[in-house]
């Protein structure tokens, strides 16, 4: 697969990341130059063996139904750029055409 | 220009949010009344460095809806990370499942126009609720409560062809996972959810036409009108020599429309991946047996069995069973009274008038009372009229009917001498009205009955008042 200026104008839409011309040509290059080498690593037939999700547990964990105590409030909300009564305030969302 | 015939095939995605006591991947209580970001945590807000750990509950709750449904439940499964970017969502994705979801290939039998139809579904799987925008003029407010509530995401295959079908199969579902307990079902709190893909094709095409997706309803009349006027959209789309464009459209309630929401197309390309912050899930099939056994009666089999074992008509027996509580109300009233058919009609008379079909089984009339109550007619003790008297002041007051029977001297008179008394009192003040019976107007008997009624306040046993009626009004022939 090759990394295309296209896919890249895309991507940095989908994060809403503003790029200069100059910027999306070289992470243009430098993508594709990273996907020329996972495109090596797809030549080894892996098909037989599994992904490895862990490397001590074969399996997740879970844990029971129990509420316990959330991270205060007085606490949390000085963390995020503003607020107003509880509330996260973000710039208006607003549904871009 | 021939007539051409169109058919439209809907899809359903249904979300329900799942009763656990805390989150799907945290502890946070997920309590729907509750201030702005009290219930949130380095893990649902998303902070680096934090582990999701998962709910067993939540598995548990997810495994019982695909059974009822009977999905296959894949032994391992897989979470996926499903990624864009909104203020709703800390992470800057939300974790659900993709390629290996936790259920699949199920069905779910609906009930239109007396006819049986089973709707398949695709595939349930889970996936953590994102946060609640608030749109205000200069601002827009983020409450974080509700990111990271479990739900769970039941995807129908193209098998609905009406409103009616599509309103059929959304209540059926609700009833499963409520009558399960996974889910309240609530859709003004949004724990029931429900988006819908419409396409038209012309009748006898094979292929379907390109589809819509309409979302934001919230509540069945509204997934109903929806449906109907995207069908008619899309028509006219087509009649006009146009196509259909594939899109994401939202539905006004206000306005009775749908209309495009542009901006959501590119942001389609989710780029799913498997996330590295947990491990595949494995259900064990010794699991899934146990959870098997758990399973209770559901709507379905409970109507079948009411009409089999009580005789009672299809229509009685799926109100009954519209909520678990009230067939259980039913069951509990008939132990008392033993006479199912007066249970029956006096639960969905007196009862669902006053109370509602929700509300019914945790009314002040408890189904002890109510079945006393009926205990109390079927031992002739008191009138249905007087029962309905009776039944008034137990809605009100809580009160065993026996006592109100006590305190009100309600008992039913049904000493004969007694009600020949009364009854001659009644021919002798109403000797005009005798006369005209006798002269031919028979329909006056019923004149007689509620005179002598009145005089006994109500406590005469009517099958004795007609009888003794009859009896002197011939003998003074």
């Amino acid at each position: 697969m090759h990394i295309t200026k296209q896919l890249v104008e895309h991507l940095a839409k989908l994060s809403l990341v503003e790029l200069s011309p100059e910027e999306i040509s070289k992470y243009t290059q430098e993508l594709d130059a990273l996907m020329g080498y996972f495109e090596k690593l797809n030549k080894l037939d892996t098909s037989h063996i599994d992904p490895t999700f862990h490397v001590e547990l074969p399996t997740h964990v879970f844990r029971e139904d129990e509420v316990k105590s959330s991270f205060p409030r007085e606490e949390l909300l000085p963390m995020f750029p503003a607020e107003e009564d509880g509330a996260i305030k973000v710039p208006k969302i607003i549904e871009a055409s | 220009m021939k007539d051409t015939t169109y058919e439209p095939v809907i899809g359903l995605e249904v979300h329900a949010q799942l009763k656990t006591q805390s989150k799907i991947f945290c502890g946070c209580s997920t309590k729907f009344d509750a201030k702005e970001n009290e219930f949130t945590c380095p893990v649902c807000t998303g902070m680096p460095g934090c582990l999701p750990v998962l709910n067993k509950k939540a598995v548990e709750f997810s495994v019982k809806m695909a059974l009822a449904t009977h999905c296959q439940v894949n032994e391992r499964s897989i979470f996926a990370r499903k990624n864009y970017f909104y203020p709703d969502l800390p992470k800057g994705y939300q974790i659900s499942q993709y390629d290996q979801p936790l259920a699949q290939k199920g069905h779910v039998e609906i009930q239109v126009d007396g006819q049986t139809k089973k709707i398949r579904l695709h595939r349930i799987h889970m996936e953590e609720d994102a946060g609640k925008n608030i749109h205000g003029t200069i601002s827009s407010y983020v409450n974080l409560n509700r990111a990271g509530i479990p739900l769970i995401e039941i995807v129908s295959e193209p098998d609905v062809r009406s409103s009616q079908e599509a309103g059929a199969y959304l209540r059926e579902l609700r009833s499963m996972l409520r009558y399960l307990e996974v889910c309240d079902g609530n859709m003004e709190e949004g724990s029931f959810r429900c988006d819908v893909n419409v396409s038209v094709k012309p009748i006898e095409q094979k292929e379907f036409g390109t589809r819509c997706e309409v979302k934001n309803i919230n509540s069945f009349r509204f997934v109903e009108k929806a449906i109907e006027y995207e069908i008619q959209r899309q028509i006219e789309v087509l009649e006009g020599g146009a196509k259909v464009i594939q899109e994401t459209r939202l539905w006004d309630s206000d306005q009775n429309k749908t209309f495009s929401m542009r901006s959501k197309e590119e942001a389609h390309d989710y780029r799913y991946f498997p996330e590295p912050d947990l491990l595949p899930l494995r259900v064990a099939p010794a699991w899934v047996e146990e959870i098997k056994r758990t399973l209770p009666e559901l709507a379905k089999q409970k109507k079948e069995r009411f009409m089999k074992m009580y005789q009672l008509s299809s229509y009685d027996a799926s109100l009954l069973v519209q909520e678990k509580s009230l067939a259980q109300y039913f069951e509990s009233v008939i132990e008392i009274c033993k006479e199912p058919k007066l249970a029956s009609n006096w639960i969905l008379s007196e009862l669902l008038r006053e109370f509602g079909p929700e509300q019914g089984a945790t009314s002040p009339v408890t189904p002890q009372h109510l079945g006393e109550l009926l205990a109390l007619i079927v031992k002739g003790t008191i009138s249905g009229k007087i029962a309905k008297q009776i039944f008034e002041k137990m809605v009100q007051t809580g009160q065993a009917p026996q006592a109100i029977v006590q305190k009100e001297g309600l008992i039913q008179v049904s000493d004969v001498a007694q009600i020949e008394a009364w009854v001659e009192e009644v021919l002798k003040e109403q000797k005009a009205f005798v006369d005209k019976y006798h002269a031919g107007q028979t329909k006056l008997f019923g004149f007689f009955v509620g005179e002598v009624m009145k005089k006994s306040h109500g406590k005469a046993n009517p099958a004795k008042v007609n009888e003794t009626l009859k009896k002197k009004l011939v003998k003074g022939a």
